[in-house]
């Protein structure tokens, strides 16, 4: 959590959420699970997979097992397992689901414009 | 009814060992119609539109579990904060934060923003589970409510995840052994939008505020209770300052106590005709009239019967104002400032348009359990019989009566009457509920208007069955026996009148006895002279023979 001070982005950035501002930010990101799950293993490894490919170096991941931490689901709001909190860069977001739809998460995490509607 | 009490026996006798646990709610009336309460350990469903009164019932239900049968509870809402439940709940007297504080009940809120979240694949609820899992295990909750749970369809997208998430959180509520209410929206063809019914199988209430007449009602039907025996019926249900308050006519148990007591009625000649005794200690009375044939002074009378000997009486007045009937009282004589003064004799006025009966009856309640009085006085009742339709009125009014008699509260209902016309629905409606029955009737004739008291029904006492003559003037109310005669019966100027006829009859048969008693004495006198100048008469004669007599034996010598 001391990190997250530090990590902190100045004002301007946080108003920057486009994607092509945003690579200059870091990404904290912290994956909800409850116990080690064959759904909660391959959120993970679709989080770190698509972590690598494009946040390479600019990323942390914490995982949460609510199995071990119950009273950290009320700080997030945890409902769904698994749950992505993207917690840096503001605005917060939650990504919920095994991460399987690359393209959602990326829209998700602020990587790529949301397909236009 | 009948059907009622054999269902009652049946609950309470034939078949105990069958008999479902149930966790009372501690909500006054609710417990009676399902029987003992809630199913224990299982889910109920509790649905309603908005501002029926789900969430105070459910949080009622919380609050007493932990202050009344120490079970500790949870409660999970998805729509209002911890601190704007409390300070909903708090009108009803309910302490929420002090109970949070002492682990007693725990508020989780659980708040779903739909656009922070992103659907990317597969997932379930199990950080539900997990959360609520540790509140319930961090107090050692007993009971749960989920209030509004339909707001997770709002939150999450894919409905048939969470349908089948939901199903799997009723199935481990149950397998977790605690006592869940969970609330939910009325839906337009089903019992809920979203079709929550099919999965909480267990027991299903429905809660309902209707406007009838301009009158709102709420109600309260338990639709379905798996494996026990309920009321089926709409019941009537009142939130109060102290909480929700079902109002079952089927909770009237009828084995209240009965007092050999008995009471002034406030005047003496009523008390009279009422075996010599008046009412007894907790019964309730009915007094009918037409207008203006004394209803109001008989029930004051009454009253200041009551503060004379002590006894604490509590006046509701639907249609006066108390000075108004202080000043009213006071000109036939009743004085009745001092017992208001010194805290015997209270007066409650309302109008009865004001709101509609729930209401008024939840006042008079409140009232009476403030006050504690020995009697209690309605003044008129019709006020509240209006008030609502007609199976609601006589379920509330049965209710009240029930309360008071339980409390061995004497009570007095006066109810208004039009002239000459056959007694209205309403009353034999609540006279079949009531122990003595008075009427009060206007005997015209001759020009003018009388009143007249009769008993109509006077449960377990020999009383009149005579009409009295009801007279109220500056000295107070008295009652004097009509005249029956051959012309029927006599009241006001003819009683008077005939009263008058008697006396000069009497008095003329006196002095014709008294004349006849003198002529026979003179006749008695003159007898007895005629007699003396016989005897006289006879002397002298006797004499004379005599000397005849004695003249004629000498010569024959």
């Amino acid at each position: 959590m001391k990190a997250l001070k530090v990590m902190k982005p100045a004002k301007a950035e946080r108003r920057a959420s486009t994607p092509s501002r945003s690579k200059s930010a870091f990404w904290e990101l912290r994956l909800y699970v409850a116990g080690q799950t064959p759904r909660s293993l391959t959120a993970f490894a679709n989080l770190t997979q698509i972590c690598e490919d494009h946040l390479k170096g600019r990323y942390r991941i914490q995982v949460v097992d609510l199995i071990v931490q119950p009273k950290l689901s009320r700080g997030d709001q945890i409902l769904a397992i698994p749950t992505l909190v993207r917690r840096l860069p503001e605005p917060v977001r939650k990504i919920i689901g095994d991460l399987s739809d690359t393209e959602r998460v990326l829209v998700g995490l602020d990587l790529r414009p949301p397909p236009a509607a | 009814m009948t059907a009622h009490r054999a269902r009652t026996a049946a609950k309470n006798g034939a078949l105990p060992a069958r008999r479902l646990p149930k966790c009372p709610t501690g909500i006054q009336g609710l417990d009676e119609i399902t029987g003992g309460g809630l199913p224990r350990g299982r889910p109920t469903l509790l649905c309603g539109n908005p501002g029926c009164g789900k969430t105070l019932l459910a949080a009622e239900f919380l609050v007493r579990g932990a202050v009344t049968f120490g079970e500790p509870g949870v409660l999970m809402c998805f729509e209002e904060t911890g601190a704007e439940l409390a300070a909903n709940v708090a009108s009803l007297g309910f302490d929420l934060p002090g109970l949070v504080r002492r682990k007693k009940i725990l508020i989780d809120h659980v708040r779903v923003e739909r656009s922070e979240i992103q659907e990317t694949g597969e997932y379930d609820l199990e950080g539900l589970f997990v959360r609520l899992n540790h509140a319930i295990d961090s107090i050692g909750a007993k009971r749960v409510v989920l209030d509004t749970i339909e707001g997770l369809f709002a939150a999450l997208p894919n409905e048939s995840i969470l349908r089948a998430e939901l199903r799997r959180l009723f199935r481990w509520l149950k397998d977790k052994g605690v006592t869940t209410i969970i609330t939910a929206e009325r839906g337009r063809d089903q019992l809920t939008r979203k079709g929550l019914e099919e999965y909480v199988s267990d027991c299903v209430i429905l809660l309902d505020h209707r406007v009838h007449e301009r009158i709102a009602t709420r109600h309260l039907r338990v639709v379905k209770y798996r494996g026990s025996l309920h009321g089926t019926n709409e019941y009537p249900f009142l939130i109060g300052d102290e909480g929700l308050s079902v109002l079952p006519i089927t909770s009237l148990a009828l084995d209240h106590p009965v007092s050999n007591e008995r009471i002034s009625s406030g005047i003496a000649r009523l008390d009279t005709m009422l075996d010599g005794r008046g009412f007894y200690r907790g019964s309730s009375i009915l007094l009918t009239g037409t207008p203006g044939t004394g209803k109001t002074s008989v029930a004051a009378g009454f009253v200041q019967a009551a503060a004379r000997r002590g006894d604490r009486a509590l006046f509701f007045a639907f249609e006066e104002s108390p000075s108004q009937i202080l000043r009213n009282m006071r000109s036939i004589g009743m004085s009745l400032a001092p017992p208001v003064q010194s805290g015997v004799l209270r007066f409650h006025a309302a109008r009865p348009t004001l709101y509609g009966l729930e209401m008024h009856l939840a006042t008079m309640f409140k009232e009476i359990a403030a006050f504690r009085p020995d009697v209690v006085v309605v003044d008129p009742i019709n006020s509240l019989l209006a008030a609502g339709s007609e199976s609601e009125t006589r379920a509330m009014v049965t209710r009240l009566i029930d309360s008071l008699k339980a409390q061995q509260i004497t009570s007095l209902f006066t109810s208004l009457t039009i002239d000459g016309g056959p007694l209205q629905q309403s009353e034999i409606i609540i006279s079949s509920l009531m122990d003595t029955w008075l009427l009060l009737q206007n005997i015209e004739g001759d020009g003018e208007r009388n009143r007249g008291l009769y008993v109509l029904k006077s449960r377990g006492m020999a009383h009149s069955n005579q009409i009295r003559e009801f007279l109220i003037s500056s000295r107070g109310i008295d009652l004097v026996d009509a005249y029956v005669g051959p012309g029927g019966m006599l009241v006001g100027a003819a009683r008077a009148a005939q009263t008058a006829r008697e006396k000069a009859a009497a008095v003329a048969s006196q002095q014709e006895a008294l004349r006849v008693r003198r002529t026979l004495e003179r006749k008695h006198s003159a007898v007895e002279r005629q007699i003396a100048t016989l005897l006289a008469d006879y002397e002298a004669e006797e004499q004379e023979a005599a000397s005849v007599h004695g003249n004629g034996s000498r010569e024959k010598r």
